[in-house]
């Protein structure tokens, strides 16, 4: 069974073509990563798939568990158990970083905090940003943990990572991955994470990576193999082993 | 009902006639009084309730302006020591007659650890309010102090005129809670101004969230002290046609003063509001910022943004940010991420720009928000 299948999706931004023809299946209980260039359309991909708006699918389709998401809504998709964690997330006025945790777990803003998310906000250390306004002032990394935090309360059953190991400082980053694979052990659900790092990879159980280029797929494989050519070589190699070695989904 | 001829003093606030007492619920004034220092209620043009000074004998002392004006000479030299008498209409007004007002001073080195709180109501049709309000902080003393404005529900027009001075001598740290709720006859015009003596700490929080038919007030803030500091937060909420031109201002005239001020202005059904803001930077070094969000919720009302940052000196770090607009779209799909429908993310956007942490406000006002906010007919 596959947590997340996407059909020959095709996506415009602002009329735009960034998306070509995209065939993924990812089985459940697993983790992929997506390796790329900037601007190669990572991100694009991972909001789409959330049901960002501004991301308009021409051709193709979304499933999420055998259901059709195509044309749902970002809440809807959120409310089916698609999480997302975004690379910038924004700052909103006089919404605490535990009204969020709140709204995450079901709740109100405003409600009293459960043991398990107090515990959950100590392991993230971020006991001292519970009352603030949800990243108004927080560093890089702090964003970091507060989006993980956030998907923590949320318990999705995909998760969507938008490089949650950028501007992260490496307890951060042990954290913020340790933490992870512990919930994707616990909770079978399975995450799609985009990275240009490979500190992630030690910390995460993934069998699965792809490379995006110019909107298109143009590898996959085991992600420490992925990650090491495009060290080693580039990832101009990339696209020389798909001429090579013509990929089959 | 208590009107004009019936001025007397009640022994408790529960003694009060329902509706004067909603009217203070709404005004930040909790009724049962275990949760506050000590209460003081102020009915037209007189004094109606004080039990202010025997709970805070030595510490604090509550007088009628006039009152206390016959008991201490010396507070002739505060009388319009801060506010020019013929800076307008207004003052003139009040100049040449007042009908009292509060006196608040809070003893060198007292702590009032709770809430004060005070309540001007105005009841009786078309009443006509001019008071004259001053509040001294002595030197070293610690206080916070809720203020509710409110008009009884019977009084459908009527007009406030309001002189305020307040005093923070050395050292001292006062935080002082405004919250405004008029009628939507009431034509509102409240003159403030604050002088902060050295190392004098002065927090303003205003709070208006009802309809009014004309408010405008420009409170200003001076540092003369050497390291004073002052902040000044205000909320408000325009809706019912309001006409609202409300202004901060803070001036540094000694070395090592900070300044702050945040408004936030939400507008809605042919609201108009200028929100406007100054900081003068005469001496230095000296740091101030100013913020001002606006979010107008429908297309028939006016946010009007003024921030201005006046430098006298090359050492003086002024700094601003306005921003006026609908509720930011990225905000919405952030929350909607989460699981929220767009109502229900918007309406967490709205609530939060209403939040603000405000010491020691009464559970049921903080209610009335949240309701009021519940109810709200977006139209966006």
């Amino acid at each position: 069974m596959n947590i997340l299948e996407l059909e020959n999706l095709s996506v415009e931004v602002e009329g735009k073509r960034i998306l070509e023809d995209i065939n993924l299946h990812l089985p459940e209980k697993s983790t992929m990563l997506f390796f790329g260039p900037n601007g190669s359309g990572k991100t694009t991909l991972l909001l789409t798939i959330a049901g960002m708006p501004g991301y308009n699918i021409t051709s193709g389709s979304i499933t999420l568990n055998g259901v059709d998401i195509t044309s749902l809504d970002v809440d809807e998709r959120a409310r089916l158990g698609i999480g997302t964690g975004f690379q910038l997330p924004p700052e909103i006025t006089g919404v605490k970083l535990r009204d969020m945790i709140k709204i995450c777990a079901g709740g109100r803003p405003g409600d009293d905090l459960t043991k398990e998310e107090r515990n959950l906000i100590k392991r993230f250390k971020l006991d001292d940003f519970i009352n603030r306004d949800i990243n108004l002032g927080f560093s890089g990394g702090e964003k970091k943990r507060a989006e993980m935090l956030q998907m923590m309360a949320l318990k999705p059953k995909l998760l969507l990572l938008d490089e949650p190991d950028s501007g992260v400082d490496v307890e951060s980053l042990k954290l913020i991955g340790r933490e992870l694979q512990k919930y994707l052990k616990a909770s079978g659900a399975s995450a799609f994470i985009i990275t240009h790092h490979g500190d992630i990879l030690e910390h995460l159980d993934s069998k699965y990576a792809c490379v995006l280029m110019d909107g298109r797929i143009w590898c996959r494989g085991n992600p420490r193999e992925i990650y090491d050519t495009i060290l080693a070589r580039g990832y101009r190699e990339c696209a020389e082993c798909h001429v090579r070695h013509p990929m089959e989904d | 009902m208590m009107g004009d001829k019936e001025k007397k003093r009640v022994s408790s606030l529960t003694d009060l006639p329902h509706e004067i007492l909603e009217a203070a619920y709404k005004s930040g004034i909790e009724a049962s009084e275990d949760k506050r220092s000590a209460t003081y209620m102020y009915i037209d043009h007189s004094l109606v309730l004080s039990k202010v000074n025997e709970h805070f004998a030595g510490r604090l002392e509550l007088l009628d302006t006039k009152d206390a004006l016959d008991k201490y000479s010396w507070l002739q030299d505060y009388l319009w020591d801060i506010i020019e008498p013929d800076k307008d209409e207004v003052t003139k007004s009040v100049f040449e007659e007042f009908g009292g007002g509060y006196f608040i001073r809070i003893m060198a080195g007292a702590r009032v650890e709770f809430p004060l709180q005070s309540c001007l109501m105005i009841s009786g049709k078309k009443v006509k309010q001019k008071v004259h309000n001053i509040v001294i902080a002595e030197e070293g003393s610690e206080a916070r102090i809720i203020t509710g404005c409110s008009m009884h529900t019977k009084a459908e027009r009527g007009e406030h005129l309001g002189v305020s001075e307040f005093f923070i001598k050395k050292d001292a740290k006062l935080n002082y809670t405004m919250i405004h709720n008029w009628s939507e006859q009431m034509k509102v015009r409240p003159r403030s101004a604050t002088r902060l003596e050295e190392n004098a700490t002065f927090i303003s929080n205003y709070i208006l969230l009802s309809p009014v038919k004309d408010l405008q007030m420009y409170p200003m803030v001076y540092c003369e002290g050497v390291n004073a500091k002052t902040e000044l937060n205000s909320i408000v909420y325009a809706r019912g046609e309001s006409r609202v031109d409300i202004g901060s201002g803070v001036v540094f005239n000694a070395a090592g003063c900070r300044g702050e001020i945040v408004s936030r202005v939400m507008a809605k059904e042919n609201s108009n509001v200028k929100a406007r803001a100054i900081i003068r930077g005469n001496a230095s070094p000296a740091k101030g910022h100013l913020e001002c969000k606006g979010l107008l919720l429908d297309d028939t009302s006016v946010i009007h943004a003024i921030p201005e940052l006046v430098g006298a000196r090359k050492d003086v770090d002024l700094s601003h940010e306005a921003a006026v607009g609908k509720i930011a779209e990225k905000e919405i799909t952030y929350l909607m991420s989460r699981g929220l429908s767009r109502d229900d993310a918007t309406s967490v956007i709205v609530r939060g720009f209403l939040d603000v942490d405000i010491l020691g406000l009464p559970p049921n006002l903080q209610q009335e928000i949240s309701s009021m906010v519940d109810k709200m007919d977006l139209g966006l």
